[in-house]
């Protein structure tokens, strides 16, 4: 047995010491294989895994886990996003095992948007268990081979765990706590939520630093390129836990609107050349939320390619 | 409490349409006290129902009588007179009433006036808010009296979530985040390593998953 969790790519890179670079893909409102495959393309060699969404913002979406296995197909590697909303313990196991035996070794353990924000706001929820508890739950089903009633598992899923963190949250002091018990429930990764406010971002890692969460765990930061100056307005009204500071906005106003798709991309650069020198971020995970065909042109700007082979 | 909202006035005027003489039956318990089925709502309906039907052209009859508790059989027992020489009854009392009325009378319709909405309590003057799920299984001692099984539209045993944001929830901006209340408090107290632990997951048997509940006392039953 080899000494990797999973043996996932995103855990040789992160193991190896490389500065890791993940990208996300939003898997489509239908059955749109050939859209969804243009999208992958883009993220083809410039990132070590996509993370497949799994019904974001609770708009129903294809299926995170088959557009994960599509990806796989592509020869790619996913990071498949499950939230607790939409599933009880057994659709989870049971998705995991799935994931497993369709090659997928990467996962991310959210709890979801609430359903009042997406499409189909009637819903009922689940949240039979919480993140925290699904990090437990996947990271006992891998390393002690048991379910979560302690049944023994007949070949125990392998995959290397992530779970989220938003340290632009409230109460802000508490962030860092979360974040150190997510660790201690087992997460091997973190990646933040979209970073837009810096410097309360460098006060969260010195915070994570201090503690030697960084020792314990990758932590990636989270990095989204504005498109625009509305982007950011409607983020900052409409995305839940979004930090958009007044400089951002003052800045993207500042250029012409056909430019501030390009000083969107330049803050995101400075974020990047940022982060790879920040004590203790091991990674950027970039969020060009339908905007995939640019990752290529961050990518070869921030500097990141050709991505490392492990 | 169990605390609930009037129907519509619309809605139970549709439920009622085809009849020409009902009951409604108010309940002093729960209802009366968060001002929704006790003895002046259901004058207030009577009044409603009687008005709309008038100018409608379509009068009908209308009786009322408060009762103790919809809850309990023995008060239920006291509409056994006359019940079933109306067209059907309206119980205002919460969806616990029209249920035990409806087993109690099987030949009689009772239609249910109220919606039932939660467990809780009056924060302000007209202003209730739920406290309680019923989960079967209380844990509030791990979260300094307050419950997030309840209260955290997640009902998240590790939060607050990332849309917590001025200790507010990120479904409403009425709607206090419960784990921010319960952070602030353990660290202001200095109880904060509390938290830093990860709860077993909740066993939903003894809640509405388990199926119907029945609460035994073997020291009451004769």
């Amino acid at each position: 047995m080899d000494e990797y969790k999973s043996g996932s790519n995103l855990e040789k890179i992160l193991r190896a010491g490389h500065f890791a670079f993940t990208g996300e893909c939003g898997p489509p409102k239908g059955a749109n294989v050939d859209h969804l495959k243009k999208k992958f393309a883009h993220l083809k060699g410039m990132v070590d895994a996509v993370n497949i969404t799994d019904n974001q913002t609770a708009v129903v979406r294809m299926s995170s886990l088959a557009a994960s296995h599509l990806l796989v197909h592509e020869g790619m590697e996913p990071n498949f996003q499950m939230v607790c909303r939409d599933r009880n313990r057994l659709a989870i196991t049971s998705d995991i095992l799935g994931a497993h035996a369709l090659g997928i070794r990467n996962m991310l353990c959210l709890s979801g948007d609430h359903q009042s924000f997406g499409n189909h706001t009637q819903a009922k929820n689940v949240h039979d268990i919480d993140s925290m508890q699904l990090i437990r739950l996947v990271t006992n089903m891998r390393d002690k081979g048991r379910f979560m009633n302690d049944e023994e598992i007949d070949v125990p899923p392998r995959l290397f765990v992530g779970a989220a963190c938003n340290p632009f949250a409230d109460p802000f002091e508490y962030r860092v706590y979360r974040l150190a018990n997510k660790i201690t429930a087992g997460a091997d990764f973190i990646q933040t939520q979209c970073i837009f406010n810096m410097e309360k971002f460098r006060t969260f890692m010195h915070q994570a630093v201090d503690m030697g969460l960084t020792e314990k765990c990758f932590i990636l930061a989270g990095v989204t390129p504005m498109k625009n100056l509305g982007m950011a307005n409607f983020m900052a009204k409409f995305v839940p836990g979004m930090d958009i500071p007044d400089a951002l906005k003052k800045r993207l106003k500042g250029v012409e609107k056909a430019k501030q798709a390009e000083e969107g991309i330049c803050f995101a650069l400075e974020q990047i050349e940022e982060f790879k020198q920040m004590e203790g971020v091991a990674g950027v995970h970039l969020m060009a939320i339908e905007w995939e065909h640019k990752v290529p042109e961050i990518a070869e700007r921030a500097g990141v390619l050709p991505r490392p082979k492990v | 409490m169990i605390v609930a909202d009037r129907k519509s006035l619309e809605e139970i005027l549709a439920m009622v349409q085809e009849k020409h003489k009902i009951l409604i039956v108010g309940c002093r318990g729960c209802v009366t006290v968060c001002n929704v089925g006790g003895e002046k709502e259901v004058e207030i309906l009577e009044a409603s129902i009687n008005l709309a039907r008038k100018t409608s052209d379509q009068p009908i009859e209308i009786e009322t009588v408060t009762i103790e508790r919809q809850c309990d059989n023995e008060y239920v027992a006291q509409l056994k007179e006359g019940i079933n020489t109306y067209d059907a009854v309206v119980s205002l009392a919460c969806g616990v009433g029209p249920q035990f009325l409806s087993e109690a009378y099987p030949d009689q319709l009772f239609f249910p006036g109220v919606n039932t909405t939660f467990f809780g309590g009056a924060v302000s003057h007209g202003v209730w808010e739920e406290r309680c799920q019923g989960c079967g299984t209380c844990i509030i001692h791990h979260f300094d009296g307050l419950c997030p099984v309840a209260r955290c539209a997640k009902s998240l045993l590790h939060g607050p979530c990332g849309g917590s944001s001025d200790g507010l929830c990120e479904v409403s901006k009425e709607t206090l985040c419960i784990w921010d209340m319960i952070v602030k408090k353990k660290m202001e107290q200095g109880r904060l390593n509390d938290l830093l632990t990860v709860m077993e997951a909740k066993d939903w048997r003894s809640a509405r998953d388990g199926g119907p509940r029945r609460s035994i006392r073997e020291e009451l039953i004769p």
